[in-house]
């Protein structure tokens, strides 16, 4: 297990120094959840419904969509070189191969997160004061769920012709298990209720990103091209 | 081909097809641990395809294949014994030479793993570059890292595939060199190439394979290459 989590973060690190290197994918996600929430805020009618009803909505459809863009590059960087070739010929297990895509995937939504969430405090004139320790905790644990069921299906999606419109034909059915606990319970957190009020969607949520990383990570090794 | 029982790559009857199309048709061959095969063949006649085989890349269909004493597929204690040096260079374009193979040092589990990074590179002659990106690096400079980066845990069988393709004079005889080097340390090689003259120079043994067999093996001690490169160069004008 410790060599397996070993070269997870090895893999990991690479993928992490690739997309430090290139910026490619970071920007356009992060570009991408900040036009979102501009469109959204001009969009909104105030005076129908209030901010605290919109924003947890906002937040994750873009956390969904944004998060999409660097699950795509995951295994995409692998392609052209065939990269992917000398991780199977390596000694390392299948599982390592998903765990370390799948902890450079946390690592880059919850890099758009830091920044989409304060964005969106910061339009729709959210305090977060309280709130923001909980909320980190929810937009982690939802994004273990999404970046599981996102790898495992950017593998799949990888080899195919129509790999940008697979992944999000895949993996959303999949993510609403996630989002909709995720959203509700921010949605308590925002509207200045106790995390206690919380626990039960975040019990759930809990309970998804069990199975999902469990799941996937086992489902992974049968994706692999024969 | 070689004395089976002592020998460190094994098949028998293998076979691989895609579809109804058999790329591997019924291969028994055997390499010693010191010995170097080139395999000759025209395009599509199933060599890479043997070649993904024996690296663990796919399953055979049928047949039997062994590296040293674990049945193919295997698992990581196979793997960590074998180098591939494929027609793709399977390195990362955005990290440097010397990341990639430091990368795939760690991937083996190679202890010192900057020692043994600083001495592939060496063996290539492309200590000098270790610090470029490889996507500023020409095609042939891209495949002496890539022969580097497929050698530095020191593997027991190496399967190369095309591995001259875009090297220059100085590459190919640091790729030759090493070929070498290694074989004498007990590495058994099988070298897929077109070029007879190149693949005759370092092999032990020789075969040729066509449409997923294998059609003539000799060892090379005492062959007659011009009759060999002449059967070779029928062959291909056959299939083309």
């Amino acid at each position: 297990m410790v060599e397996v989590l070993r070269d997870a973060w090895l893999i990991a690190k690479k993928d992490l120094a690739i997309e430090f290197r290139t910026r490619s994918a970071f920007f356009s996600a992060l570009v991408f959840a900040l036009l979102g929430i501009v469109i959204f805020y001009f969009a909104w009618d105030s005076s129908a419904v209030s901010a605290i009803d919109l924003a947890p909505g906002v937040l994750w459809v873009i956390f969904t969509f944004s998060g999409m863009l660097g699950m795509h590059r995951s295994f995409s960087v692998e392609q052209p070189d065939r990269g992917i070739d000398g991780l199977l010929a390596s000694p390392v297990a299948r599982e390592s191969i998903f765990l370390g895509k799948a902890l450079a995937n946390l690592v880059f939504v919850v890099a758009v997160q830091a920044v989409a969430i304060p964005s969106v405090a910061l339009f729709y004139g959210l305090p977060l004061g309280n709130v923001w320790l909980p909320l980190a905790g929810i937009a982690l644990l939802a994004a273990i769920g999404l970046v599981s069921v996102g790898t495992l299906f950017s593998a799949m999606a990888v080899n195919t012709r129509l790999a940008e419109l697979l992944l999000p034909m895949l993996s959303l059915p999949f993510f609403v298990p996630v989002v909709i606990p995720a959203a509700q319970a921010t949605a308590k957190l925002m509207s200045g209720r106790p995390v206690g009020d919380a626990g039960a969607w975040l019990k759930l949520l809990l309970a998804f990103d069990i199975v999902f990383v469990v799941a996937c990570t086992l489902a992974y090794p049968f994706t692999l091209e024969e | 081909m070689t004395n089976e029982s002592g020998a460190v790559v094994v098949t028998a009857n293998l076979s691989r097809t895609f579809g109804r199309r058999k790329a591997v048709d019924g291969v028994t061959l055997a390499v010693d641990a010191g010995n170097t095969l080139a395999l000759f063949g025209p395009n599509g006649a199933g060599k890479t395809t043997l070649l993904r085989v024996l690296s663990g890349l796919l399953k055979p269909t049928s047949g039997f294949a062994r590296i040293g004493d674990t049945k193919l597929p295997g698992g990581p204690e196979i793997r960590r014994r074998v180098g591939v040096i494929s027609h793709h260079t399977l390195l990362y374009e955005a990290l440097t030479a010397r990341e990639n193979v430091e990368f795939t040092a760690r991937l083996y589990g190679v202890r010192d793993f900057r020692e043994a990074t600083e001495r592939a590179l060496g063996r290539m002659r492309i200590l000098d570059r270790a610090e470029t990106p490889v996507r500023a690096l020409s095609r042939g400079l891209r495949q002496r890292v890539s022969i580097a980066r497929a050698t530095v845990h020191e593997p027991q069988v190496i399967l190369a595939d095309e591995p001259f393709t875009g090297l220059d004079i100085l590459g190919a005889a640091a790729l030759s060199d090493l070929l070498n080097d290694l074989r004498h340390h007990g590495a058994a090689v099988i070298l897929v190439t077109h070029n007879v003259d190149e693949g005759l120079a370092l092999a032990t043994h020789a075969a040729i394979m066509d449409r997923g067999r294998i059609v003539v093996t000799d060892e090379t001690v005492g062959l007659d290459k011009q009759t060999f490169a002449d059967r070779y160069r029928q062959l291909v004008a056959q299939d083309g």
